[in-house]
């Protein structure tokens, strides 16, 4: 099994594609910076972001059920699934019973997570997802390689030559305009023939009972207006309070993740159409085992801005699909573990722990000591590589003994400028394959230490 | 006089001598009955920062049982300090002294700048330097304001190097991005740490520092082994090695 580091080096063996991409997101991340510091209580948002979200996930069964309360007040069905299976079965039975066929999706992490396009299409219903990126990475078969921007890892020549062929565009075609254009056109007639819309959710709002949905291209407006059966999925940490709370995390929102001050649309959904039908999808698949961890609790509190991913200075040279997971980045690194310690067991170590991605997130969630956090408890679960668990083991035993690590030290630096440079540079030396090693110095610190003083 | 212990983290004792000697030297210069207790060895960091906990802990128990007794605790990294402020909580909670120990254990540029209160730093150093500032000193001990964050900017080493005379300090286009060091990332991710790295080095180069300072030895060592496999032109050098030539009062 190939783990993160193997994946990134392939994808950084690319340097001027990669070049290409870390330019892309850090440009994002300017864009953002720019928009935080027109707010001058950036920080204090954050801390109210922070602050909501701890309180709500405290108490989260309550406000799951006044959420539960009012929706249905309002006229929507609100359905519970334990995990991914019972999500997709939920969805399926609502589209089933309505007889659809054809069914248009905004963007939503959490049907990825579920893999529910390949269970509906298995079952003869057409899935088309609507957002732009997403579209064109359903058309490539590929999962997203960002949550916001599923499709950054393209080039416009990439998308030019996958609307040649799905689409019919001009052979050679980049220019963004004209693809865009076409893709229009072409969701716009799955819009029309769609018999019901599928919609994620950016919150949920326990005191209304109702959803809101933040996108920049109007698809799940389109998507839940023209057809009468609107279908939202949410996981379970999406709640809020109060509609007030809205305006601590609507500020917080896009700009954290694009750099935009507001995204193009902020939907609030409070109820079906008239004559139609909505339906929630409340999924935990997992998050109320994450709600019984103190250490991890905070992650439940991420509102899917993307941010850290944006400023992972790792993510931004390895790629998404580097994680192997559906959400990448940092807080993917954090989550996917949580599913499966051990396939995700790189994860963790997928990062310099430099902490941008902490002081980049809108609601403050102490991401890199969380990755700290869950490289011990993978080592507890002992599905970190024996090598590396013998070898720091070792290390203690030698730095734990001043006599041990005086003679080490003294050994290892009388015998690293005599060895041949073929031997010191030879394959067991990963530091060296593109570095040097520092020069070793004839007395350390505490040898001299004693001159120094007399 | 406080009492001063001087923690020389391991890959400085053994690489760096000069690293340690200048702290040593700039403490003692400003009056400080500076002791090094010979039995230390390391704070535990790579073990911790690898989930190793259990092969961590008896190296921060030591790292009390040797330190614990000075009034001040100074060392010339920000990573190992923030690894005694930071991460010795869920072992030594409650032991005594170590509140005390965790609250007064400094890195070098935080103790010159918000303990000795340093206002006067008389000497030259004519070169063009930018400032790499090593992520766990910066976003784990303040020792300046990130780039993310949105409050008053402040910046502890500049604060301190901007004094010399002839010294300009260049603007890179990513002010505090990650040199890719990172410990054992620097192996477990090599790609990607090396790519980290050199690109980090292109934007001091961009930026025109004939000198890359910094407060902590393995992040500059990793730049220093880059560059010097690149045969490029520039230096790297600790931040205590420049002060060491200057008069602070
Ligand atoms: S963890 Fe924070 S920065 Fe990352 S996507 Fe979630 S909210 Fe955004």
């Amino acid at each position: 099994m190939t783990g993160h580091a193997e994946k990134a080096a392939a994808f950084a063996a690319n340097e001027s594609r990669t070049h290409w991409h870390d330019e892309s997101l850090w440009f994002v991340r300017v864009k953002r910076d720019r928009q935080a510091a027109s707010i001058p209580e950036w920080e204090a948002l954050r801390e109210a972001a922070s602050a909501i979200k701890t309180h709500t996930l405290s108490r989260l069964a309550d406000y799951l059920e006044e959420f539960e309360r009012n929706a249905t007040a309002n006229g929507i069905h609100v359905h519970w699934a334990r995990d991914a299976a019972e999500h997709n079965a939920i969805v399926h039975q609502i589209l089933a019973s309505h007889n659809v066929t054809r069914l248009v999706k905004s963007k939503s992490m959490l049907t990825e997570e579920c893999h529910l396009n390949p269970y509906l299409e298995a079952r003869g219903i057409e899935v088309t997802d609507t957002d732009l990126g997403e579209r064109i990475v359903q058309l490539r078969k590929e999962p997203p390689s960002h949550i916001v921007l599923p499709a950054i890892h393209l080039k416009k020549e990439d998308i030019g030559e996958l609307f040649h062929i799905e689409l019919g565009t001009e052979k050679g075609a980049s220019d963004p305009k004209y693809l865009t254009e076409a893709a229009r056109g072409h969701l716009r007639s799955k819009f029309m023939e769609a018999q019901a819309g599928l919609t994620g959710v950016n919150f949920a709002v326990a005191e209304t009972g109702g959803v809101v949905v933040c996108t920049n291209e109007g698809n799940a407006d389109m998507g839940t207006s023209l057809p009468p059966l609107h279908i939202a999925c949410m996981g379970m940490e999406k709640l809020i309070p109060r509609a007030e709370d809205l305006a601590v995390f609507l500020r917080l929102l896009a700009r954290s993740g694009t750099g935009q001050p507001v995204t193009t649309y902020t939907s609030h959904f409070n109820g079906p159409l008239p004559g139609g039908e909505m339906h929630v999808v409340i999924v935990d698949n997992g998050r109320s085992r994450i709600l019984g961890q103190p250490t991890f609790r905070s992650s439940l509190g991420c509102i899917r801005c993307g941010a850290c991913m944006n400023t992972c200075p790792v993510y931004r040279r390895s790629g998404g699909y580097s994680y192997g997971y559906i959400v990448p980045g940092p807080i993917g690194s954090i989550l996917a573990p949580q599913r499966d310690p051990e396939k995700y067991a790189s994860l963790p170590f997928a990062s310099s722990l430099c902490g941008s991605c902490t002081d980049v997130c809108p609601v403050k969630i102490d991401l890199h000591q969380q990755l700290l956090a869950f490289r011990k408890k993978l080592v507890d679960l002992k599905v970190v590589p024996l090598q590396k668990r013998l070898g720091m083991a070792g290390l203690g035993f030698v730095l734990s003994r001043p006599w041990l690590y005086r003679m080490s030290g003294s050994l290892l630096r009388a015998v690293m400028p005599v060895l041949p440079r073929g031997l010191v540079y030879g394959a067991w030396n990963r530091w060296g394959v593109q570095r040097e090693l520092p020069a070793m110095p004839k007395e350390s610190f505490r040898d001299l230490i004693g001159k120094e003083l007399s | 006089m406080p009492s001063v212990g001087l923690f020389i983290p391991c890959y400085v004792d053994q690489l760096y001598p000069q690293v340690g000697l200048a702290t040593l030297r700039i403490l003692r210069r400003l009056g400080f009955n500076v002791e090094f207790p010979p039995e230390q060895t390391c704070c535990g960091q790579p073990m911790a920062n690898s989930g190793c906990d259990a092969a961590a802990r008896p190296l921060a128990e030591r790292f009390l049982a040797i330190f614990g007794k000075y009034d001040h605790v100074v060392a010339p990294s920000g990573s190992c300090v923030s690894m005694v402020r930071n991460h010795y909580d869920h072992w030594l909670h409650g032991k005594p002294r170590f509140e005390h120990l965790r609250d007064n254990t400094f890195e070098l540029c935080e103790y010159l700048t918000g303990v000795v209160k340093v206002t006067k730093i008389d000497g030259d150093f004519p070169f063009k330097v930018g400032l790499q500032m090593s992520c766990h000193g910066l976003r784990e001990l303040r020792l300046a304001r990130s780039s993310e964050q949105m409050t008053a900017p402040y910046n502890k080493v500049r604060q301190l190097l901007s004094q010399l005379r002839g010294i300009e300090i260049v603007d890179l286009l990513r002010p505090d991005e990650c040199c890719g060091f990172g410990g054992a990332f620097a192996v477990d991710e090599e790609a990607v740490s090396c790519l980290m790295g050199r690109d980090r080095i292109e934007d001091h180069a961009r930026a025109g520092a004939e000198v890359i300072v910094g407060y902590d030895m393995s992040c500059l060592m990793h730049l220093d082994g880059l560059i010097r496999r690149a045969e490029r032109a520039q230096r790297v050098m600790h931040v205590a090695e420049i002060l060491e030539k200057a008069q602070l009062a």
